[in-house]
């Protein structure tokens, strides 16, 4: 046999993958889900906060802005331990799948806030101005003239951001989340075969990749407007 | 039941736990202190090759930068610690620390310093070649300078995110700071060690997070 049948042997195994591949396809619609959850509660809590925090109320602000820094300097995989290991103690035993989706939820929001507020003062006060004196009350200039101008110049970060925090769902697999890489994993420890570990990479590669893609096309796409 | 203070914020177990954890931050700061420039000098190859105008060197950069943008750090980790031993090299957990994340921090700096350096009008490096600089020192004392300053927020954010990742070695039994409070955790069998982990990476990483707050914000305001 030559290395190179060997190393093929040993790293595209065919009867090893073939024997996986529903464990993977299985772990990559865990993955989706988790993803799409993440994306979808993450945004609308930052968008949420962003709003509130439109309003100026002096001490909420100051709250927001404690939560903002807080859940941008705690790396998720020390929140996902914390929510994982440390909340049973005080008699709530989160699953692996809510510890991981709620802990980036809220990274994803603390960012998706700040990203919101600045497109939001990106607007100019002339905008708002103008609206109201249209007769436009203040949500209704929020909703109707200043949002739409905002969330503009807030796709290409909100894309890019999105992107590396749903990418942070391969954390779950510390914490017994049987998605991608977990399922990855345990069929590596079955078969004493790395080939599962490809085919999860490969798994990745075809979720992820159309992402980034599409994350450079928003850039270029937005680009004028900056 | 014991109360949330003493099974939170036990301060006996944090005392004991405390060297441990400041030995694992030690860790820590030496892999963000290696991470952090083999990030960077890999991100300014990418940026510096890219300015080529051949397609065959340009092609490549960007595709290696995005399939390590879209490739969770982790499972780089993974494959590297896990896989490769498998093919007869078993390169240990710091080496496979070392050069996953290098690869993923490279694409990342080099995709930011590339949009830096890409934000600096053409007429600056006409301008300082027609004075006699030559074409490294313009890019190294007139372009870099400028593009550094442009990307700023994003330089900052992102050796940030290089901190926080550090956190994934903890799962390739490197002892940082997260794998020793997991360590104390599991010999104390009380969550404190964890707890005060996250106090020290906030307390680490806040000003940053303050700074880069600001940057962004001035950066806002002077458009």
């Amino acid at each position: 046999m030559s290395q190179w049948d060997r190393f093929a042997e040993t790293f595209f195994n065919g009867a090893v993958m073939a024997r996986y591949l529903p464990d993977i396809v299985a772990g990559f619609f865990v993955t989706v889900w988790l993803a799409v959850l993440v994306f979808l509660a993450g945004l609308a809590l930052g968008l949420a906060l962003a709003l509130v925090r439109s309003l100026r109320v002096r001490p909420l602000n100051a709250l927001i802005v404690l939560y903002v820094d807080l859940f941008r300097a705690l790396p998720p995989l020390v929140i996902i331990v914390l929510l994982y290991f440390a909340m049973p103690n005080a008699g709530w035993s989160p699953s692996g799948f809510v510890a991981t989706w709620l802990a980036l939820t809220l990274v994803l929001s603390a960012f998706a806030e700040e990203i919101f507020w600045a497109g939001i003062l990106a607007v100019p006060k002339g905008q708002w101005e103008a609206a109201r004196s249209t007769g436009l009350g203040f949500a209704a200039t929020l909703g109707w003239v200043v949002l739409p101008q905002a969330v503009r110049v807030t796709i290409p970060p909100l894309t890019n951001r999105t992107i590396a925090i749903t990418k942070g769902t391969a954390l779950g697999s510390v914490v017994a989340v049987s998605e991608i890489l977990a399922s990855a994993q345990t069929a590596v420890s079955f078969s004493f075969n790395p080939s599962p570990l490809m085919l999860g990479a490969a798994a990745y590669i075809v979720l992820f990749f159309p992402v980034v893609l599409f994350g450079r096309w928003v850039e270029t796409r937005f680009a004028w407007k900056r | 039941m014991p109360g949330f203070a003493e099974t939170f914020l036990n301060l006996a177990i944090m005392q004991a736990a405390l060297p441990y954890l400041l030995q694992g931050l030690w860790t820590t700061l030496l892999l963000v202190a290696l991470v952090v420039p083999l990030g960077i000098a890999g991100g300014l190859a990418v940026a510096l090759l890219y300015r080529s105008p051949r397609r065959r060197v340009r092609w490549p950069l960007i595709l290696y930068v995005d399939f390590f943008r879209a490739f969770p750090p982790l499972v780089l980790l993974i494959f590297l610690y896990a896989g490769l031993p498998f093919a007869g090299l078993e390169i240990g957990a710091f080496t496979a620390v070392a050069i996953g994340f290098f690869l993923n921090t490279s694409a990342y700096y080099g995709e930011v310093l590339r949009a830096g350096i890409e934000s600096v009008p053409r007429g600056q490096m006409e301008a300082a070649r027609s004075t006699g600089l030559s074409a490294g020192r313009a890019m190294a004392w007139v372009i870099l300078p400028q593009a550094v300053r442009n990307v700023l927020p994003d330089l900052v954010g992102n050796t940030l995110e290089v901190v926080k990742l550090t956190s994934l070695a903890s799962v390739v039994a490197l002892p940082e700071l997260l794998f020793a409070a997991r360590q104390a955790q599991s010999l104390t069998y009380n969550p404190s060690p964890i707890v005060l982990a996250a106090v020290i990476y906030f307390v680490l990483l806040w000003p940053f997070v303050r700074l880069l707050s600001r940057l962004e914000h001035r950066m806002l305001a002077a458009r």
